[in-house]
């Protein structure tokens, strides 16, 4: 005779679970990789498995030796933000200061708030933005996408500036910005990525095809993404229109940055942004303003960062003030 | 809004309705309904036939209950039933199968509705109809609208929407103008002029069926739904047909529906025009490890086990049997029980798909929120009801949760949800009645 189990429904439950959810956004980050080693060689996988390894292991330490509990390493929440932390650097950055990032990232955002699921914070965020404050200077020296195959191997690299930090130098000095169209790259180079910039960032087609891969597997839903995106691209156009010389065209705030990397992979993540489609939609809208804020007037060239952040405090509010429509609410008699 | 996709897993879609077998012995509880308890009516040794009234629903929101079959009276004592919970019943020695007289026992359809309005519902009670769907509320009730509201839409439930059950489907293949006219029966005593017949898209022979019969027929319309779970969920349904959401704490009266299931019809076709009492249910019987899942026709009181060893036993994978479909279905502790009204499936789980993994932290991935038909926040709910918070659970509106388990079902953190949810549902109910009765 068999045991019989008895429980309260439902009886059954998906295939789905936090693992799967977790590496398909390892997977969905993948084509920036490829491209990242394209453009910056031997010193993209350098930063990449630093980061990686450095999260995993902070996980995993401290839950370990510090919570003296399971260890859920395998849930591939730490890889995600061991990339996220790498494509958000500059290739050349020390390794030492990518392993305080990760620190910061996996022990102060993550860990102290009690793991996976609890976190405020997107914890590569907070690991990006502590190393921006602390190391200013090595973390805004951006190396140029290698030319040549030999460079490939070289651990070296010319640096220059990204188109955003050109511009805002331009826009500090009270320069036209119309004219500097010839300094910066052409909308294909940006498209694929042939630019000066963070890892990840440069090449935006391979960013919108991870973006696929998470709304296919609906990891992610459209509702951040186009609000986000969809703000900086209408205010950069107001801005543009009113003055053209003062404001540069929004085709370079939506492909230059580190846009589409923020509002793809970090401002979805699911942890730290709202839950109901009117809250998505009220965050990406939140992350946009700030974004255009912080790069028109702020004294940063690059701002999606601190937008995320700034949101990601407010989403507890967002939570409350944006309910999901009840059913029955709309009464018809 | 809201909604998920569980495996269909309806590999009992095409098997042919069969006669299950009289068993030796029934056993029939004496309520079978949602409401005031039946009076038993008979003494250990009457003899009964098929159809007589046993047990009588005397309060108004009660119901009769007939022999299912031939024999006599053994005893008359407390039973487990499929929780295991003690309950009066009647256990009859099945002697022949003698009808009473006044059934119809013909297959010839009667499509002619004599009966008027009031007659109708009266047979219904009679008869001992409740619904089917699960609920077991009394069906005469539910006809009889009260004042100040007014029935502007009959509907069949022929949704079907929880996974393995397939029996309305082949009751709507197999007895489609039957069921029409038990829709119409049901229309008429309502006083309207139109049944709408809801069917998800995956039966299409069973639509194709019902469409084509359905022309014989003015007012019998037969709406293709999406197949979505909880599509067949009373206020979801009502929302697909007539695009009026019934508001939280009101019935479906309310914004004018009237909402039956498809063998609730076919029982209102039998009783009305064919004078038969409900003393059988429609059922199916099927699982991953059942080599021949069934669509049985059986009568009340047959053991479950009589059941599932005509079918060669449990399979040895066996974790749990339900009795329902696996979405909102009850685990039955007990299968030394019998089968009562509205018991429309019996399925067995194998180890894979019942188990029940780790819960995890929840990651805040808004599956549950998405999932939820009635736009609730589940995971909020749950941790509300979990720190027994609840003025807050009534502030979220947990009162509203239909019990679904779509929530539960798609948290990629395996939380037990709806196990907290229903807690918190069944103590914030408690705390609404007492401050009720406070003010009173
Ligand atoms: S069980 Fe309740 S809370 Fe969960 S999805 Fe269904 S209605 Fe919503
Ligand atoms: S589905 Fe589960 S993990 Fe996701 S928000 Fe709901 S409770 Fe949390």
């Amino acid at each position: 005779m068999n045991t019989l189990h008895i429980s309260g429904s439902p009886h059954v439950h998906t295939n789905d679970s936090v693992k799967k959810i977790m590496w398909t956004v390892v997977i969905a980050l993948m084509p920036a990789l490829l491209c990242s080693i394209y453009y910056f060689g031997i010193n993209a996988v350098r930063v990449t498995l630093i980061s990686v390894a450095a999260c995993v292991f902070f996980e995993w330490f401290i839950q370990k030796f510090i919570y003296k509990g399971k260890t859920t390493i395998g849930d591939g929440s730490a890889v995600i933000t061991g990339l996220l932390l790498a494509f958000n650097v500059p290739s050349n950055l020390h390794w030492a200061i990518i392993i305080v990032g990760a620190l910061v990232a996996i022990g102060v955002s993550k860990m102290a708030f009690g793991g996976l699921g609890k976190n405020i914070f997107n914890p590569a965020i907070v690991g990006r933005v502590f190393l921006l404050i602390s190391f200013p200077q090595q973390m805004t020296t951006w190396p140029k996408p290698i030319t040549k195959m030999s460079e490939f191997m070289s651990l070296d690299a010319t640096t220059g500036a990204t188109p955003l930090a050109v511009i805002k130098s331009a826009m500090n000095k009270g320069e036209d910005v119309s004219a500097l169209t010839s300094q910066l790259p052409d909308y294909m180079q940006l498209l694929l990525g042939d630019r000066g910039g963070s890892l990840g960032e440069v090449a935006a087609a391979a960013i919108i095809l991870g973006g696929i891969i998470l709304l296919a597997r609906k990891v992610i839903t459209w509702h951040i993404p186009v609000s986000f995106i969809g703000t900086v691209f209408v205010f950069a156009t107001i801005l543009h229109l009113a003055n053209p010389q003062l404001y540069i065209a929004p085709s370079y705030h939506l492909l230059s940055g580190g846009l589409l990397l923020g509002a793809i992979f970090m401002a979805t993540d699911m942890v730290t942004s709202p839950m109901s489609a009117w809250g998505k939609i009220i965050f990406g809208f939140g992350c946009g303003l700030l974004t255009i804020c912080i790069r028109v007037w702020g004294s940063y060239p690059e701002g999606v960062s601190f937008a995320i952040l700034l949101m990601n405090a407010v989403t507890p509010l967002i939570n409350k003030g944006f309910k999901p429509k009840r059913f029955g609410e709309k009464v018809v008699v | 809004m809201g909604g998920i996709h569980p495996e269909e897993n309806k590999f009992a879609h095409p098997i042919k309705l069969e006669d299950f077998l009289i068993p030796q012995q029934v056993v029939m509880f004496a309520t079978q309904h949602l409401g005031a308890p039946s009076t038993v009516i008979v003494a250990k040794g009457d003899k009964v036939k098929v159809g007589q009234l046993i047990a009588k629903g005397e309060a108004f929101i009660s119901a009769n209950l007939h022999a299912s079959c031939s024999g006599t009276v053994a005893k008359i004592d407390m039973v487990s039933d499929i929780a295991g919970l003690k309950k009066q019943a009647i256990t009859i020695t099945v002697e022949g199968d003698e009808w009473e007289e006044s059934i119809d026992r013909t297959p010839d359809i009667v499509s002619d509705i004599k009966m008027e309005k009031n007659e109708i519902i009266a047979c219904i009670k009679e008869k001992g109809i409740v619904g089917l769907g699960g609920a077991c509320f009394p069906t005469h009730v539910k006809l009889m609208i009260p004042d100040g509201k007014k029935a502007q839409y009959c509907i069949i439930n022929a949704a079907e929407c929880e996974p393995y059950i397939s029996i309305d489907n082949r009751i709507m293949i197999e007895r489609g103008e039957e069921l029409i006219i038990g829709a119409c029966i049901l229309r008429k005593a309502l006083a309207l002029n139109d049944v709408y017949i809801g069917v998800e898209h995956n039966k299409q022979e069973a639509i194709a069926n019902l469409q084509q019969i359905a022309t014989k027929y003015s007012g019998v319309h037969v709406v293709t739904l999406k197949t979505k779970y909880p599509q067949g969920a009373e206020k979801q349904l009502i929302k697909s047909i007539t695009g009026r959401e019934v508001p939280a704490g009101k019935l479906p009266i309310d914004v004018g529906c009237v909402v039956d299931n498809v063998s609730t019809a076919l029982a209102v076709y039998e009783a009305v025009q064919k004078n038969k009492p409900l003393i059988s249910n429609y059922m199916t019987y099927s699982g991953k490890s059942v080599a021949n899942p069934k669509n049985y026709r059986v009568r009340l009181g047959t053991p479950l086990k009589d059941i599932i060893e005509a079918n060669g036993g449990l399979a040895e994978d066996t974790e749990k049997v339900i009795s329902g479909g696996p979405m909102m279905g009850k685990s039955i502790s007990n299968i030394n029980s019998y089968t009562i009204k509205g018991f429309s499936s019996l399925l067995q789980l194998n180890a894979k798909e019942a188990k029940r993994l780790e819960p995890q932290n929840c990651i805040r991935c808004a599956r549950c929120v998405e999932a939820c038909p009635m736009g609730l926040e589940p995971y909020l709910l749950s941790l509300l009801s979990k720190q027994n918070r609840l003025e807050d659970c009534e502030k979220e509106q947990i009162m509203s949760c239909i019990e679904c388990g779509s929530c539960q079902f798609t948290c990629p953190s395996a939380r037990p949800l709806l196990d907290y949810i229903r807690l918190g549902k069944n103590r914030t109910g408690g705390m609404i009645r007492a401050r009720m009765q406070q003010n009173k």
